[in-house]
């Protein structure tokens, strides 16, 4: 690893602290959960940085499970909004008030 | 020096593109900021000798769920919501909220760790990060694992289905 490990922690710190952001501004429920999508690559980069400036195949393999259930996680999600959707007729988290009462 | 160059021109072009995707209307441009911005994160996996990673970063990410994505916003034709009127204060304590997270984190990364970390050299690094090493690991100390992951997989698909099917009142 010619790259301090620190340069990826931080980069992973400003994308995370982006997907953060992300959750927190957007109304659109799709893009928050894009943005769940970035926060999870962010987790997934410091676990690869750590995983290969100590050699050890752990944390890849943590990496790849995050995947698959990133992958789930869009499935099942997207199917919600979809029914959402089609029985509010939009997207917008300050619309979507079921449990609220 | 190629790789510090190749560092910092990827990982500029990732937080430009994640930017990107929080300051976009439109949810499709959105989401093609955010295939850009996971194209970049293979591109540093790579740089870290990570290849069965990247290349599974760009298959299943870049690919598949950014184009489950794509297909659900177009199937719904989501316009970019109205502007809000006034400023609202729960985005401005979101901002100050994200803002702590991103020092918090920025001071333990300054802080360092107390583990000492011998780093290994770049022969080593590929060999870790080669499929052939992954897999070995990933059929026998994390078979079970696997099996797991498959039936999570495949009951998520049914539950997706049977989400989006029904209509609820």
């Amino acid at each position: 690893m010619e790259i301090a490990l620190n340069w990826y922690l931080a980069l992973s710190a400003v994308l995370f602290t982006i997907g953060v952001l992300g959750v927190l501004f957007k109304r659109n429920a799709i893009v928050v959960l894009m943005s769940v999508e970035l926060m999870l690559n962010a987790v997934n980069l410091t676990l690869v940085a750590f995983s290969q400036s100590m050699g050890d195949v752990a944390g890849q393999m943590l990496v790849f499970f995050a995947i698959a259930v990133a992958a789930a996680e869009a499935a099942v999600g997207l199917a919600i909004v979809i029914a959402i959707f089609r029985s509010k007729v939009t997207v917008d988290i300050n619309e979507i008030n079921l449990f609220k009462y | 020096m190629a790789a510090q160059f190749l560092f910092f021109l990827l990982a500029t072009v990732a937080v430009a593109a994640a930017i990107g995707m929080l300051v976009a209307r439109n949810p499709v441009s959105s989401a093609l900021w955010l295939v850009l911005n996971l194209f970049c994160i293979a591109g540093l996996y790579l740089t870290m000798n990570a290849s069965f990673i990247g290349v599974i970063q760009i298959l299943v990410y870049a690919g598949a769920i950014m184009v489950l994505f794509l297909f659900v916003i177009m199937l719904l034709n989501l316009q970019a919501l109205p502007r809000p009127g006034d400023i609202e204060w729960t985005k401005v304590l979101a901002f100050v909220l994200g803002m702590v997270i991103l020092a918090q984190l920025m001071y333990v990364v300054a802080v360092g760790l107390d583990v000492p970390i011998e780093p290994v050299t770049t022969a080593q690094a590929a060999e870790t990060g080669s499929a052939e090493v992954l897999a070995r690991s990933l059929f026998t100390e994390y078979a079970l694992h696997l099996e797991m992951a498959g039936i999570l997989l495949l009951a998520a698909t049914i539950g997706a289905v049977m989400l989006a099917q029904r209509r609820f009142e």
